[in-house]
């Protein structure tokens, strides 16, 4: 079962999206996040929702899984819509729910918004499927890399990251581990009221965090007599390379930006 | 300047002002000898041993000389790049996501060019027979596994010295096997020193030199077939030898001779062989 073990929501393949450099995928999907505030039209709408659901489509990743991965924002979606509906008063009174009048505008407003947020998460979760964290670490440390000069610590951020992410298994395992010694000794965490479950989770919290600790110190000894030294001087194995691919995707997302500002009211 | 390797003088260590001294007045080299193993019963100071000759820790009293080199503050970035060391817990020092990665980290750290450290990973990793697991992450492999890329990550930064501090104490009989089996074949290695720290004395057969640590004083410093042979002493001070030796010294008290102490299974089937076909 842990062969299986994705971290995040990352799933493997080989499309177009996946092999784009997750340096222009954070940066694409950045400026779509600030230009998704821009349209106000119904054609401005259009592209942009082409543009989001062409990509997802074009990473070749179940639409179902993608659907199932936004599970959650779906309640947050429809709240927005129906909080648009019942504030906003905008328009003619299209008809009366018992005595409440609903607005027309209140209907192109939460559906606007709506699709908007949608939109949005959409789209920033396409990253995290198609990007494996290692990379998105490496990325976030290569952009973050101008920050060096105000003596931001970038590289400490990355190492961070990158080694969390190698021990997110390790300590999934130690929970599993803790949690059947703990119920081999008749801590409880599957039945009895809520207050007790919460409880019964101390006694897996607190050796998991001792042992946590002590991972940490033997790990940095052993960081410090593989001889290293903080970010100076260190060379890198994982490179991030620009290819013709990715200047592809930032022209085509220039001209859907050139595209949103031109269909604009 | 010695010759030696690793020399220590007068060291002794503790822990905090007011611990008790876990190393008192401890003085022996390393010369040549390819493979050293040092062994004690827990807290005999075997480990600090280890932390010391790497600079992890510094003495309060005496020094430690590395590859002419006497470590300090400024000198241990130098000892480093000739000394690798391999931990007790396997998941504890996998650094990297992958198995590759975790290679290059020490290769990283010493600012190696990204083509010679694809080489080098490469070599380590058939050195230790892990070449098709190069990407596999660390909560994929078994303990043994991992104790073996840690091993080809101390091997990819070239070192003159390895110290593996009790790398097996964690692993099964086979990961334990496979280690062994990884050290020996590493060990034929030209201008590559072992340094092994165990409490089983299973493990030290094929050493050179023993040095047998107990309360954080030097209890000896021989052969491993001149301390199998001393089975009572070593009982004192909480380490039993193996088992082949014992049988071999039973063989003795009934009467059947044994003209040198067995060091594995293969020497002491040699001894009764050669016996039986006396008879």
């Amino acid at each position: 079962m842990n062969n299986m073990l994705i971290i995040g929501q990352y799933v493997p393949g080989s499309s177009f999206i996946h092999r784009l450099d997750p340096r222009t995928k954070i940066t694409i999907i950045f400026f779509f996040v600030f230009f998704i505030f821009f349209a106000n039209s119904l054609l401005s709408y259009g592209i942009l929702t082409l543009f989001s659901v062409g990509s997802a489509l074009a990473t070749r990743i179940k639409v179902s899984y993608i659907i199932k991965g936004l599970t959650p924002v779906w309640f947050l979606i429809l709240f927005t819509f129906l909080l648009h509906l019942l504030v906003t008063k905008d328009g003619e009174v299209l008809f009366r729910v018992f005595t409440y009048p609903i607005y027309t505008g209140a209907i192109i407003q939460g559906t606007a918004i709506s699709l908007r947020f949608f939109l949005l998460i959409l789209v920033t979760s396409l990253l995290t499927l198609t990007t494996s964290p290692i990379e998105i670490t490496d990325a976030i440390e290569n952009l973050l890399h101008p920050l060096k000069k105000i003596k931001f610590p970038v590289h400490e951020l990355a190492l961070m990251m990158s080694i969390s992410l190698r021990f997110i298994p390790t300590l999934l395992q130690e929970t599993e581990k803790i949690s059947k010694a703990q119920a081999s000794r008749g801590v409880d965490f599957k039945t009895g009221p809520i207050k007790e479950r919460i409880q019964a989770v101390v006694p897996l919290l607190v050796p998991l965090f001792i042992s946590a600790f002590k991972r940490a110190e033997e790990l940095a000894m052993a960081m410090e007599a593989r001889g290293y030294q903080g970010g100076e001087g260190r060379t890198k194995l994982r490179e991030l390379k620009v290819g013709p691919l990715d200047w592809v995707a930032l022209l085509c997302f220039i001209l859907i930006i050139v595209a949103l500002f031109v269909t604009r009211k | 300047m010695s010759n030696s390797f690793v020399e220590f003088r007068n060291v002794s260590f503790r822990y905090g002002d007011d611990q008790p001294w876990v190393l008192k007045n401890v003085s022996f080299q390393i010369q040549s000898d390819k493979w050293v193993a040092i062994i004690g019963h827990n807290g005999s100071g075997k480990s600090t041993i280890a932390k010391l000759m790497n600079g992890l820790l510094f003495p309060q009293e005496g020094e430690i000389i590395v590859n002419g080199l006497i470590i300090n503050e400024e000198t241990i970035w130098d000892v480093r790049k000739s000394v690798g060391m391999v931990f007790q817990n396997p998941d504890n020092q996998f650094v990297g996501t992958t198995v590759k990665d975790d290679v290059a980290f020490g290769l990283e750290n010493r600012g190696i060019p990204r083509e010679i450290m694809i080489r080098r990973i490469d070599e380590s990793l058939k050195a230790v027979g892990m070449s098709e697991y190069i990407n596999h992450e660390p909560h994929r492999l078994s303990g043994g596994q991992k104790q073996r890329v840690a091993i080809a990550s101390v091997l990819a930064i070239s070192p003159n010295l390895i110290i593996l501090d009790e790398a097996t104490a964690m692993l099964d009989p086979k990961g334990r096997f496979d280690i062994l089996q990884v050290i020996n074949s590493v060990r034929n290695q030209e201008r590559l020193m072992l340094v092994t720290i165990t409490h089983d004395l299973n493990e030290i057969g094929y050493a050179d030199k023993v040095i047998v640590m107990n309360n954080g004083s030097v209890w000896a410093e021989t052969t491993p077939r001149a301390l199998f042979a001393k089975e009572k002493d070593l009982k004192q001070i909480g380490l039993d030898i193996p088992f082949v030796a014992k049988l071999a010294k039973e063989f003795i008290e009934l009467g059947i001779p044994i003209n040198k102490t067995p060091l594995n299974h293969d020497e002491l089937l040699e001894e009764l062989w050669i016996y039986h076909s006396k008879m």
